[in-house]
């Protein structure tokens, strides 16, 4: 047996980190920021999501690069998706 | 990559009967099944990032009215579900740890806590969609919403655009919920067979690939949950 096995504190050191993740993104959303309310939420959410897909998804230990090369291509692919899209609809109003 | 001669073959099969012939280890057997469902997961991406992306249009178009739309849910509710299912992936992330070290009935208590944990998230959420009900928040003929837009006090709500809000919220966390409820049958299905103890450190790939399913769902709620409920909560 070779595959990795992560230590139990390390586990409860991840979830303590999504809920204190969880309780961070209600307090700043109620603190004025602007525009950087979105990028603080979008931030926090991101860090979290990345928690879970490293150490909960096992990613960070995975000897298959190849699943590497899929996760971070569907990322590029919901980038282009979502960056060109928005190009479209921000930009209807210039003349 | 992964060094195997016939004989480490013959002997790991010889050892495990869950070892299929034609993988050289269990160790590829197990990256196999993983990249697999990651594949699976990219497909998932694409299709919660349509999704996505019809709110991020939408709130660029109708900002203050998606505004209006997330102040009317509930963050203690909303914040609650996502403490529940954070958990609910910790039990999950352990029941993998758990059958890895060969430890039978702790597979089963995690599993078990992990459908119980998800069955308390949908029925929260069925409480949010009967108080969205009551309220004649559902978009429809009787689609009622009232009231001005956030920090503009002389700007009513559209109910056009409201209604645009309030659909995009019972679409995602509905499909989001789907998700859930294919998770809790994945995992009573493998509660079953992890209490005839089939799994454990040779062979763990069915709880290993419904973990995989079950984080990520957690992580469309991770974004689910500040774009639909946090947005302009300070105005």
């Amino acid at each position: 047996m070779s595959e990795h096995v992560s230590s139990l504190k390390l586990y409860i050191g991840i979830w303590l980190a999504l809920l204190a993740g969880t309780l961070l993104t209600v307090v700043a959303a109620g603190i004025d920021l602007g525009p950087f309310n979105a990028v603080v939420a979008l931030t926090i959410a991101t860090i979290k999501a990345t928690l879970v897909v490293l150490f909960f998804m096992h990613v960070k230990y995975t000897h298959e690069k190849l699943t590497k090369v899929v996760i971070v291509s569907a990322l590029f692919w919901l980038a282009i998706l979502l960056a060109l899209s928005m190009a479209d609809y921000t930009t209807r109003l210039w003349t | 990559m992964h060094n195997s001669s016939t004989a480490t073959v013959n002997h790991e099969a010889h050892e495990n009967p869950a070892l299929l012939h034609h993988f050289a280890t269990e160790q590829q057997q197990r990256d196999a099944a993983s990249l697999g469902m990651w594949v699976f997961l990219a497909t998932e991406i694409m299709f919660f990032g349509g999704m996505f992306c019809a709110y991020l249009i939408y709130r660029y178009w109708y900002f203050g009215d998606f505004g209006a739309g997330s102040q009317s849910l509930s963050v203690v509710l909303g914040g609650t579900n996502t403490a529940v299912l954070i958990c609910s992936s910790l039990t999950v992330a352990l029941s993998v740890r758990a059958a890895q070290l060969g430890k039978s009935t702790t597979v089963v208590v995690c599993l078990f806590l992990t459908m119980l944990l998800g069955l308390v998230f949908l029925g929260i959420k069925g409480v949010e969609y009967h108080d969205k009900f009551v309220e004649h928040h559902v978009p429809g003929a009787s689609f009622h919403f009232p009231g001005h837009i956030p920090a503009h006090p002389d700007v009513p709500i559209n109910q056009q655009h409201a209604q645009i809000f309030f659909s995009l919220y019972f679409i995602m966390t509905g499909l989001h919920a789907l998700h859930m409820i294919i998770g809790i049958g994945l995992f009573a299905v493998i509660t079953y067979y992890a209490m005839r103890k089939r799994y454990g450190p040779h062979y763990y790939t069915p709880v290993e690939i419904a973990g995989l399913y079950w984080h990520f769902v957690d992580i469309i709620w991770i974004y689910l949950f500040p774009l639909l409920y946090l947005i302009d909560r300070h105005k």
